[in-house]
Order: structure tokens, then sequence, then C-alpha cells
């Protein structure tokens, strides 16, 4: 079981397409890790301190719907049909993403009782691929937040490198079971972060591609304009494996862009001397929001000196190193995000009244006016509820020029930052930007969760990438003084995935930090 | 302590509008985060924007060559109606049950 286990995913494909290995083999052995290390799922009601040595990725655990999928991949060996390039590689769903027969939840009370009527495209894909849906895991409710402490499934998942930590968020769930080997790759989902960010805490691959890369049908809409699902995998190989079969336009998306998908498997095998790779001071300063206050402050020394040392070993490999890349507006990227998020939160959100499907009130009403206030109001956590109040504010008609359309014009600036270092006629040419993935470590349970703003500026260093559409990869390179996983982030042009994946594997065959299963830790 | 943008009376329009049933506990940590949010968009107003700069509403241009042509205005009836009709909370005789609706006088 361990021999399975440690292997990559791509690995276990090969085995499984070769006959060495049965897909109900690799199952089994999937949910034994399961059963050893996740302990109970998250529920409504649930206690959120139970058990606090276990990882509790999971929602909603679809062991016997993985069994028929298994049996069905070796029937096909058996037949002699090749089943796919993710042939009986077991992966989770972030609970976001509508899957026929399961319950769909956003890790929301409102939605805890939905069962998906169809299947969402990325989801599909990876089934016809050959993959092996284990369930689906925990997240921030409906997204909103960087810790998955907000989800209304309780308990919330844990760290696995120590599981006082959070595992970031919000595709926390994902990032937490495969860094715990529940699973070999998870389909996640970043609108500011999200798949970034975790990724880092939990010292595994989180890659967002190109907004419009990957289909958002079935995708529980958050940000229409700024989500975008991605791969969650222990290597950058199979995070590749991953985006291969889940890339590409999709007639159900209008906004899944006409674009072909390159090799990227090929594309990692290709040479990095001669690529240029900027670094930019803007991303060596953070802004800290303790308490509301905004003060900006250097980066953390041991994350600098992480990106320093990964700039160092692509140097050595014949990467050539451009420093002091401006990119003045990354600092503007939250307090946008603030706004622009929010107004797309509130529309996306007014959708869930208890009239067609959902939490319903269970108490009496007058009328429709209070079923809906009561409903919304019961169903609703916290979070969600902040960023439709604050949608509903910005765009507001009296409002709306002061803040919406300012937001919306300090996202083209943004953008233009990024248009600039990677134009081919400009004055930098970069191929890719290096930088932190996020200000600090995974940070304890418990320590940020309730200050809306402290939590948001987790994302500082990840969602200006939202804002402009351009894709980015968060790489594990290195442990802290407190033995927890720091990564760097790489971004890269549009639609060009395959560059950055290349970069992404030449920096983890450089670095100390290989790809591996957490052992189960608690500090 | 500077003004606080969302006052007491605001924030219950927003309530309203928003359609929410809350407690005072949650009312009071919403409209405190509320305003400490808007401290940080306020960070918005010391970035130097020309008037003609435009809107960006999608980060990635959607250019015609990657665009998704129109799609055929033609009815496709979702094959499972009756999965959607078993989510609702409460049905009869194939329509969704609503408590009553309130009408008001124009």
């Amino acid at each position: 079981m361990e021999e399975i286990l440690r292997m990559e995913a791509h690995e276990i494909a090969a085995a499984v397409r070769a006959g060495k290995l049965s897909a109900r083999t690799v199952l089994e052995a999937t949910l034994e890790r399961i059963a050893a290390v996740d302990g109970i799922p998250g529920r409504i009601g649930g206690d959120p301190e139970a058990e606090p040595d276990k990882i509790h990725a999971f929602i909603t655990r679809t062991a016997e719907r993985a069994r028929a999928q298994a049996d069905a991949v070796d029937a096909k060996i058996a037949a002699g049909e090749d089943p796919g390039p993710l042939a009986g590689v077991p992966f989770t769903v972030k609970d976001i993403f509508v899957v026929e027969g399961t319950p769909s939840t956003a890790a929301s009370r409102i939605l805890a009782n939905y069962i998906g009527p169809y299947t969402a495209t990325p989801v599909e894909r990876m089934e016809a691929a050959g993959g092996v849906m284990l369930g689906k895991v925990n997240l921030d409710e409906f997204t909103f937040g960087s810790s998955s402490e907000s989800s209304a499934f309780k308990p919330t998942p844990r760290n696995p490198w120590d599981t006082s930590r959070v595992p970031g968020g919000s595709s926390g769930g994902s990032a937490a079971a495969v860094a715990a080997g529940e699973g070999w790759l998870s389909l996640g989902t970043d609108t500011a972060g999200s798949i970034r960010q975790p990724a880092a805490f939990c010292g595994v691959v989180g890659l967002k591609p190109t907004y419009g890369r990957v289909s958002r049908y079935g995708l529980i809409a958050f940000g229409s304009s700024l989500d975008t699902p991605g791969p969650i995998a222990r290597s950058v190989r199979d995070a590749a494996l991953m985006l291969q079969v889940i890339a590409g336009r999709d007639p159900h998306d209008a906004t899944s862009a006409a674009v072909p998908v390159p090799d990227y498997l090929a594309a990692l095998e290709k040479d990095v001397r001669g690529l240029r790779v900027g670094l930019s001071p803007d991303y060596f300063r953070i802004v800290r929001a303790e308490g509301g206050e905004l003060v900006e402050e250097p980066l953390p020394a041991e994350i600098k000196q992480a990106v320093l040392d990964t700039a160092e070993r692509l140097a050595n490999m014949g990467v050539e190193i451009v420093e002091d890349v401006p990119m003045p507006h990354n600092r503007y990227g939250i307090p946008a995000y603030f706004v622009i998020a929010r107004v797309e939160a509130a529309s996306n959100l007014h959708r869930y009244d208890g009239v067609k499907y959902g939490y319903r009130t269970p108490d009496r009403v007058a009328d429709m006016r209070e079923m809906y206030r009561k409903s919304r109001g019961q169903g609703f956590g916290l979070q969600p509820k902040l960023r439709i109040l604050m949608g509903m504010y910005v765009s507001a008609a009296q409002y709306s020029e002061r803040y919406y359309q300012r937001a919306l014009q300090v996202r083209t600036l943004i953008r233009r930052d990024f248009e600039a270092i990677f134009d081919p006629e400009g004055k930098y040419r970069l191929d890719a930007l290096l930088t932190p993935t996020t200000p600090t470590a995974a940070f304890p349970m418990g320590a940020v969760y309730g200050d809306s703003v402290l939590m948001q500026y987790a994302d500082q260093l990840t969602v200006a990438a939202n804002h402009a559409g351009v894709p980015g990869i968060s790489v594990p390179v290195t442990t802290d003084a407190d033995g927890l996983p720091l990564g760097v982030q790489l971004l890269g042009r549009d639609f060009d995935e395959a560059t950055i994946l290349r970069l992404a594997r030449a920096v983890e065959d450089a670095v100390d930090f290989k790809p591996q299963i957490t052992q189960i830790a608690q500090k | 302590m500077p003004e606080e943008e969302i006052t007491p009376e605001l924030f219950e329009h927003l309530v309203e509008l928003a359609a929410f049933e809350l407690s005072a506990e949650e009312a009071e940590y919403l409209r405190a985060e509320l305003n400490k949010q808007l401290n940080a968009i306020h960070e918005l107003e010391a970035v130097p924007l020309p008037p003609d700069t435009p809107i960006t509403s999608h980060g990635v241009p959607y250019t015609p060559e990657i665009s998704a042509p129109p799609r055929e205005d033609r009815w496709q009836p979702f094959p499972h109606p009756e999965k959607l009709m078993a989510q609702a909370p409460e049905t009869e005789d194939g329509y969704i049950v609503v408590p009553d609706i309130p009408h008001e006088e124009i």
C-alpha cells in the first residue's frame, strides 16, 4: 500500500494502462489511507474541535461510486481498451462543483440538501479520462475565505504538516487531501488565490490557469469574472497531466476560450535556458492588516530568501533573471477585489431564495418576503452575508461611480502592469514573474478567522493574477523555521501555462523539497 | 475614530434589500466589518487615475478569434426535469408551492 501511495499520478496511470496495476487496488489503498488519516467528515452542526489530530478534508465520500468507476477502468483494460490519461487515478473535487447524484453544498447550509442534477465539465472530463472520484472536499462557505474555517460543515480541514494550523483556503480540503495522500489530484477553484495559497500552505503544487482556459460549467458561481478552476497535485508533472484533461473550449460555457491546448507534458521536457524571469520589488513589500489598520512592511525575511534562492537556482540552469521589474498596482489588488468580487458575489447569491432548491426556513411565515428573509438569514453564514451587503452597497446607483467604476478602472491598471512586463517588444520581455505565493506560512486555526480584512490580505500576492486573468502556479520550495512549507509563485502570459509549468518543473528539480505525502503532525 | 460610513440606518436599508433576518449579534459584527473593509477600499482613492481610463470587466481580452460564436437560438429540453423539481422545498402537482406573495398598490 505504502508503495502505491508514494507513486505519482502519471506513474499510476501508466501502470494501470499497462495492466501492471489494477485501478481497484489503487482505489482500495487510497480508501485505507483516508480511513486512517481523515477522521469524521464535516457536517452541519458538527463539532469544530472534534478529532484535532485528523485532516477532515471531506464533506462527502463516494466510495461506492469510486469502486464502480475503478472497476469500469479495469474492465476496459481487460477488454483491450484504453481508459484514458488518468486511468485509475483517484481524485477529489472541491464541493463548489456540481456532480450528478452527489450532495453539492458549497459548504453552506443553504445548499446542504442540494443534489447535483448534472456534472460539471472539468469533473466530467476527468472521469471520462479514467479518473476515479473519491468524493467532495471541504472549503470556505461559497469559497469566501483563505482558511476553510468559514465552512458550515464542521470540523473544517486541518493542515497535514501541523493539524493545529489551517490548510489555507478556500480550496483547503483539496490541498490538505492531496498533501495527506488522500487522492493524487484535486479540482479546486481560484478567485483571488484559492488554489495557490492553500497549495503553498500544504506543500503541494497549485495551478490557476488563464481565465477561460478551463470551463466553469457546473461551478457554483462566486466572482464570475475571476473564478478559475484548476489542479492541485503533489508534483508539477501531475498538475500538467490534469490540466491537459480539463483544459479547452466547452460549448456549455461561453467564456471558455477557443484557444488550442498544447501538449503540457511535452512542454515540461524543454530546456529552460534562455527564458527570462522577473523579480519585482513590489512583491517584496506587503500590507499588514491587523485590526483594520493597514501598515506596509517588508516581506518576512525567510519568504524573501526562498524566492531569491529559487531565482539563483534558476539562474544556474541558464534562466535570465531580470530584477527591479515594476508592478506598481499590485498593492491595490485587494482593495479593488473588496469591491469587484463583492458586487459579483451579491449578484450571484441572489438566486438562493428558498423557492426552487436549497434551504427553506421551517418557521411559520406570513408571506413570501418573510420566507426569503428567514431562509437567507438562516441559510447563509456570516461571510456570504458580509459579501452580499458590501456588494449591494458599492454597486448602488449613488455609490457605484465612487467604488465599483473606480475599482474596475484600477483593474485596468493592474492588467497593464502585466501587459508591460510580458510585452515581447517592451523593456522587460519576460516569460514569467517569480514572486512569493503568500505573505506568511500556514497560520494557527482561529488566529485570523473573524477579521475579514486580515483574512482577505492573505491573498495579497495572488489576487492580481485574477484581476488580470493571467495564469499562475505555486510550487513548494522549502520549509520555514517552524517546519512549515513555503511556496513560490510563477505568473505567466495569457494562455501560456506551458511556460510556467516548464519553469515550475525546473524549480521542483532544483530545490531540496520533493513531492511527498506529508506525515501527519501536530506541533 | 473616523466617522462610520455604514451607519445603523444605512445598514438596515442594505439588510432589507439583501433580504436577511439577522440577530443583533450578527448585525453588530457585519456592520463593523463593512466599515473596516471600506477603510481598505479607500486605498483606491490614492491611485492616480486619468479620467479616460477604461474599465476592465475581464482580465483576458475576449477577441472574436477566441470567443464562442453565438449559439443557435434553439430550445433544448433538460433531460431530467424531475431531478430539478425534486430539489424544490415544496411542490404540488408539478408546481412549486410558495407562501402568499404580498401585493402593493402602486
